[in-house]
């Protein structure tokens, strides 16, 4: 189906309809799923995830349900973090079930919390858990492992964030696989030049996914249509700025989520910006235009004071989970930047200000992370120029979809010029599949949507 | 850009010369490299239109094609290039040394080493840019399926015989350019772009003239004007002094010289196939001769300026003394050259016009791995280089002010003595990120263990020194020592081990079965063709 | 305006300019495409874009002479109107004449060939003689073919939108191109969608051309016929930022760069260069705040150059070397 169909059919997505009940909504999407996986004909099934719509929970109702049936699976995640925290998350729903952790040879190879849970065995060998109804590893170390068997199933987690050549290597070991990923996160990449393949329905610099569907084009495709983090003041810009031909809502509504302050506003900028964000989830903090170095001193210094004031002003966040406010602390609150220089000045001014506890990373580092509040430089704050890697739609999608109450954003005017001084003259590729949203639309749509909620301040 | 380089570059404007951008030659260079200085035609998808080649920069080869869209003359122009470049190539393949491989054994699947030939050096090939390098992989991407008499003898125009096989050398010499650090095919450009920052941009480096008019400028004029010169003075003819480095021509000379020098040519061969008599086609043959050496005095004249500035800068780079690990590369590269010498002695088919799923994989594999390797020992080799790092904070260099001696805990205690480096450089270190520092050209490994003091950093050393308990005299700093350590391995790991292309899975499309077993056609022909 | 002239007589001729080779070549290539009724480009169009449809045969071309740009964009649209109320039927326009509206004034648009297919829709055709090579092709020529057809996808929009029931403009064009080493055509659809939303974008947001003028002083003329520092003087009137890109894209490039390079502009280097410097701007600027001459030392971009700097010094010195 082109994406034109898929549009026509979704339709524009009316979000006063009253009859969108989201926990049936996410709840048929998941039996779907789960159907199509574990009974279904076709040797793949792919999940598009939206940021917090429960892909972690799918991923381990999969798995338990597949080990339920007595089917031998192996799961595929990227990251160690990614590997560990599946497991720590199976062990907790079945404690009893028997699982896996295939580890690489390095020090410290996984995490030693694995070490306490008694039904998890851990080992280097894949022959050492052999056998065993779940396997767990990451996809670099699953391409040294050689079977004489293939498994029967397989879960491959982040599959959007995979590289095309990395499925390559482990599908091999597998019959047939489960895909679960979020589209709009940021693209794996290769770091040489791949323009040779480009087009090619297995170009190896390509998503996993993108592989997948091209030579199996019939494969069943779902998309989980709720996202539980994001409340309904998030949802609608992220999905129509990064998800235009898959839409999803907010699984809760207006008012669900409320974030207050004891203390009252001083009148300073960035008391006022924490007040627009906490009446409409969104603040942006806009800082007189300048070109500047990337570790911007009056930039960072003001995302600093924003903690700061977040956390001195006794925030309390009352959602869903827990209609008493709940004091928000610094483990709640993250600050996104673009670059690591960025993320440690962050840090540095941070500590300056006494405040150490909260987690301040780059957007590769926070995908898939949650928060109450983020505090988010923006990427093209101060620049004199905007590059593909500033102008990249994953980027931006993850630094803005990371909250669960609010999303602060912290910028030197001028942006909207920047862009429109550097439209997108990208070359193109015969036979590759245009990508959506463009880097630079998308960053346009952002940036418009923030300029509604913008509290001016000359620091 | 790093901001080390751009200070160069800023250095270069004002002073009017072009700054050093490395203190060592990191690209290997042949005492022999083939230079090949080619030209085409406008607006046709590669039809050369002349060529200087040859090892000798006193005796360069010529060949010219006279009528550009003749495909005989073309056909002429592709054999006599492979008389100049195969017999160059084939000196190298036939000498040979033996060394070690590890290959897989068919039969019990284990590792095992086998004896190989491995050719002694490899032919080195030199274009003038980029587009160089792009042009050799167009003629032999148009060459290696062509057909000969031999092979087809229906084929209504076969190749000449050794046409083909330059087509897959120029293939492989192409693919093999893409690898980072390889040196069988370089583009002058690209190696004086690497060792020197110019007072310009890089996209204005790609002017071999203007660049090197930076680098050498003559006569004690500035860079500036040296470089704008190159690019843009003409004679009264309208002609520019120094004429584009190809393959693509000036569209003056195209239409001021070379199109009326052709069209002469046209009518000479038209009137020689019209003469009546012998005597009228001696005069007419004569007539024919003049013309076509009017044209091959054209394309000389076009060529031979970018020709000497391509011997002049391997002179230039020649005064660079070589990085340590340039040779090592450079094996690999010979690997490389000796691995496509024996696919073509063994008879396999020439290259596809795409690679399938898991050659593409490989190949993208080994590029990044090349890359990382590359970065790696260009800064292990070139204190510049090493500073860009530093700056990045991806590395640091300092005095050891202190060592302590730990030891591991467990039934054989081993030394895990804790270094304390004072540095002024900034790395991104967080808690245990390992560090590495080169041991006589050898990687030890560090820990990083915590921060004393702003710029006091402690680092516990884990391996090189030795199986006692003790460590081995010289494999642990003293204090006072000037050390240098990285974020970043100096060793580049095997990657996956990817399934036999017989065995793509069904993500990729499945095995390729009979249709991979089919030989590539052969280009379709037309009349109007060009190549 | 008519940028080469204006170049030369600003004394930084461009080096642009076409072969003649390339010139006929492309006239050739072109003429060859649409021989015989376009036969051969309604079979790609078919093929390519339009599989379901009836296969073209005996297509309309209809004629589309007239005087004068207005006149000969009237036809269009009027051609245009009649093949799309003619269902079932394949229509080439050879050679159309598009208004695109900017900013109130109309720009006159060429391009090879519009196709409208028996639904009706419409679909850009762009002729190149860029080869496609084992089935691809140049990524920058066909980016710019691309971001030109996307234009001709608005003007056609435009003349659409005039239309009762507006017709389908497809957002995939037809790229034709000769295929490997022959001069016999090939094509690919390519989805022009992003290049059209910047274009809109971009046009959405182009400063009226009456304001352009507005802002420059009273009596600036740009005729080449003028002298060349008064030229000069007009040319300076207009906000222009001058980068190495320029040099592929406008006649008036040299004459930029030689003005950027005099201002010392650190972009005249390339704009990645612009990156880590923060405010500072030029050569002089940024050379004073590496040698700890000038620039707060508590600003970043001055600490990093300094850092920089004496790492760049210590590594010569380490060399044994120093500039060449």
């Amino acid at each position: 189906m082109t994406a034109e169909a898929v549009t026509a059919l979704a339709g524009p997505v009316d979000r006063a309809e009253p009859a969108f009940d989201p926990a049936a909504e996410a709840a048929r999407a998941t039996a779907a799923i789960l159907r199509d996986t574990l009974d279904g004909a076709e040797r793949g099934v792919v999940v598009d995830s939206p940021p917090g719509a429960g892909k972690s929970t799918l991923v381990v109702r999969a798995a338990l349900e597949l080990a339920e049936a007595g089917r031998p699976l192996m799961v595929v995640a990227q990251t160690n973090a990614q590997v560990d925290d599946l497991v720590l998350r199976l062990a907790e729903k079945n404690p009893e079930l028997p699982v896996g952790r295939l580890h690489s040879s390095d020090a410290d190879p996984y995490d030693k919390a694995l070490d306490d849970l008694p039904s998890v065995r851990t080992s280097a060998k894949a022959a050492d858990l052999g056998g065993l109804p779940v396997v767990l590893s990451t996809a670099a170390k699953w391409a040294h492992v050689t079977v004489d068997e293939p498994w029967r199933h397989a879960i491959v987690d982040e599959a959007y964030q995979m590289r095309s050549d990395s499925l390559l290597a482990v599908a091999g070991l597998f019959e047939r696989a489960l895909f679960v990923g979020d589209p709009g996160q940021l693209d794996p990449f290769a770091i040489v030049g791949s323009e040779q393949w480009a087009g090619l329905s297995y170009d190896p610099s390509a998503s996993a996914v993108t592989t997948l569907l091209a030579h199996n084009p019939g494969l069943p495709q779902h998309r989980l249509p709720v996202s539980w983090r994001l409340p309904a003041s998030a949802a609608p810009l992220v999905s129509d700025a990064f998800y235009p031909y898959t839409p999803f809502r907010s699984g809760t509504d207006h008012g669900d989520r409320r974030l207050a302050f004891a203390v009252p506003s001083d009148g300073s900028g960035p008391d006022r910006v924490l007040d627009e964000a906490a009446a409409s989830g969104w603040g942006l903090l806009e800082l007189p235009a300048r070109h500047t170095p990337r570790t911007d001193p009056e930039a960072v210094r003001a995302v600093a004071t924003v903690v700061r004031r977040l956390l001195d002003r006794g925030g309390a966040a009352a959602s869903e989970r827990s209609p008493d406010p709940v004091p928000l602390t610094a483990g709640r609150i993250a600050v996104g930047t673009a670059h690591r220089d960025q993320a440690a000045a962050v840090r540095a001014a941070l500590a300056d200000l006494g405040v150490t506890e909260v987690t301040v990373d780059t957007a590769n580092r926070l995908q898939g992370r949650e928060y109450d509040v983020t505090v988010v430089l923006h990427p093209l704050s101060g620049r004199p120029d905007a590059t593909a890697f500033h102008l990249e739609t994953g980027r931006l999608c993850v630094l803005a979809s990371r909250h669960r109450h609010a999303c602060i954003v912290v910028c030197r005017a001028g942006v909207g010029d920047l862009l429109d001084d550097y439209p997108s003259t990208e070359p193109v590729q015969l036979g590759t599949a245009v990508k959506f949203p463009d880097g630079w639309e998308a960053n346009h749509a952002v940036l418009a949507h923030l300029a509604e909620h913008r509290v001016t301040w000359r620091p | 850009m790093s901001l080390i380089t751009t200070l160069a570059r800023l250095e270069a404007v004002r002073t009017g010369r072009a700054q050093s951008a490395a203190t060592v030659r990191h690209r290997h260079l042949s005492d022999r490299p083939l230079v090949f200085v080619p030209l085409t035609t406008a607006g046709e998808a590669g039809a050369p239109l002349g060529a200087l080649a040859g090892t000798d920069r006193d005796a360069p080869h010529l060949l010219v094609v006279p009528q550009p869209r003749d495909r005989d003359l073309r056909f002429a122009f592709l054999a006599e290039l492979a008389d100049v470049v195969l017999p160059h190539i084939e000196a190298y393949a036939d000498a040979v040394e033996a060394a070690e491989r590890t290959e897989t054994d068919p039969e019990t699947g284990k590792r095992v080493k086998v004896e190989v030939d491995l050719c002694a050096d490899a032919a080195q090939l030199i274009v003038p840019s980029r587009a160089g390098v792009d042009f050799v992989r167009l003629l032999g991407r148009s060459m290696r399926f062509r057909r000969t008499a031999e092979q087809d003898p229906e084929a209504p125009h076969p190749a000449p015989p050794r046409v083909p096989l330059l087509g897959r050398w120029l293939t492989h010499y192409g693919e093999r350019a893409r690898v980072p650090g390889s040196s069988l095919l370089l583009a002058m450009t690209d190696l004086l772009g690497r060792h020197w920052a110019t007072g310009q941009s890089t996209l204005e480096d790609q002017h071999l003239g203007a660049l090197l008019a930076w680098i050498d400028p003559p006569g004690g004029a500035s860079g500036a004007e040296a470089a704008l010169r190159a690019e843009l003075a003409r004679d009264a003819d309208g002609q520019l002094l120094c004429p584009p480095a190809g393959p693509a021509t000036d569209p003056a000379f195209d239409n001021k010289l070379l199109a009326p020098a052709i069209e002469r040519y046209d009518r000479a061969r038209t009137a020689l196939a019209a003469a009546e008599d012998g005597q009228a086609a001696d005069e007419r043959l004569g007539a024919l001769t003049a013309a076509e050496r009017e044209i091959r005095a054209l394309v000389e004249s076009r060529t031979r300026p970018t020709w000497d500035a391509v011997w002049r800068g391997l002179d230039l780079l020649r005064e660079l003394p070589a990085g340590a690990h340039v040779e090592d590369r450079w094996t690999r590269d010979r690997w490389s050259f000796t691995g496509h010498r024996d696919r073509i002695l063994s008879g396999e088919p020439p290259q596809p016009r795409r690679d399938d799923a898991v050659t593409a994989a490989n190949k993208l594999a080994t590029r990044e791995r090349e890359q990382a390797r590359l970065e790696a020992q260009e800064a292990l080799d070139d204190p510049l280089v090493m500073a860009g790092r530093r700056l990045a904070g991806e590395a640091f260099a300092g005095e050891v002010t202190d060592v302590v001696m730990t030891y591991s805990e467990g039934k054989r205690p081993s030394p895990r003595p804790l270094v304390t480096v004072r540095t002024e450089d900034r790395p991104h270190l967080g808690d245990r990120v390992k560090v590495y520092r080169s041991l006589g050209g050898r990687p030890q490994a560090a820990e990083f263990a915590g921060q004393e003091a702003e710029g006091v950093l402690v680092l516990r050393i884990v391996d090189k020194m030795g199986r006692g308990k003790e460590p081995e005299a010289g494999s642990v700093p003293e204090k006072g020592d000037l050390v240098c350590f990285t974020l970043f391995e100096h060793e580049q790991r095997g990657g996956a081990r990817l399934p036999d292309p017989e065995q793509t899975p069904w993500t990729h499309g499945g095995p390729p079965g009979e249709a991979a077993a089919v030989p590539e056609a052969a280009d379709a022909q037309t009349e109007e063709d060009i190549l | 305006m008519d940028k080469a002239s204006l170049a030369s007589a600003l004394g930084s001729p461009a080096v642009f300019g076409q072969s003649q080779f390339a010139f006929m070549r492309g006239n050739a290539f072109e003429a060859r495409v649409k021989a015989d009724g376009g036969a051969e480009l309604l079979r790609l169009v078919h093929d390519k874009l339009d599989r379901s449809a009836e296969p073209p045969a005996g297509a309309q071309v209809p004629a589309l002479s007239a005087t004068g740009p207005e006149g000969r964009a009237a036809r269009t649209s009027l051609a245009l109107r009649e093949a799309t109320e003619a269902p079932g039927t394949w229509t080439l326009l050879d050679h159309p004449m598009l208004a695109l509206d900017v900013a109130g004034s109309p720009a006159f648009l060429e391009p090879d060939a519009v196709v409208v297919h028996p639904d009706g829709s419409w679909t850009v055709v762009e002729i190149k003689s860029f080869p496609m090579l084992d089935g691809s092709a140049d990524p920058a020529k066909v980016g710019a073919a691309a971001r030109q057809a996307a234009v001709y996808v608005l003007a056609l929009e435009q003349v659409a939108a005039r239309l009762s029931p507006s017709p389908r403009v497809r957002h995939r064009i037809l790229l034709v191109c000769p295929k490997d080493f022959s001069n016999l055509p090939t094509a690919s659809a390519v989805d022009v969608r992003k290049q059209r939303a910047v274009t809109d974008r971009q046009l959405a947001r182009l400063t009226r051309i009456e304001d352009i003028a507005d802002a420059l002083p009273e009596g600036v003329c740009f005729s080449p016929d003028l002298p060349a520092d008064e030229l000069t003087a007009a040319v300076e009137a207009v906000p222009a930022t001058y980068a190495p890109e320029c040099l592929s894209a406008c006649e008036l490039a040299f004459h930029c760069r030689a003005r950027s390079r005099e201002a010392g502009a650190v972009t005249s280097l390339g704009r990645p260069v612009r990156a880590e410097l923060g405010g500072l701007s030029t050569v002089e600027d940024v050379l004073a705040a590496a040698r700890g001459e000038a620039g707060d030392p508590a600003d970043p971009a001055v600490a990093a150059l300094r850092r920089a700097a004496a790492l760049r010094a210590e590594a010569l010195a380490t060399a044994g070397g120093g500039a060449l």
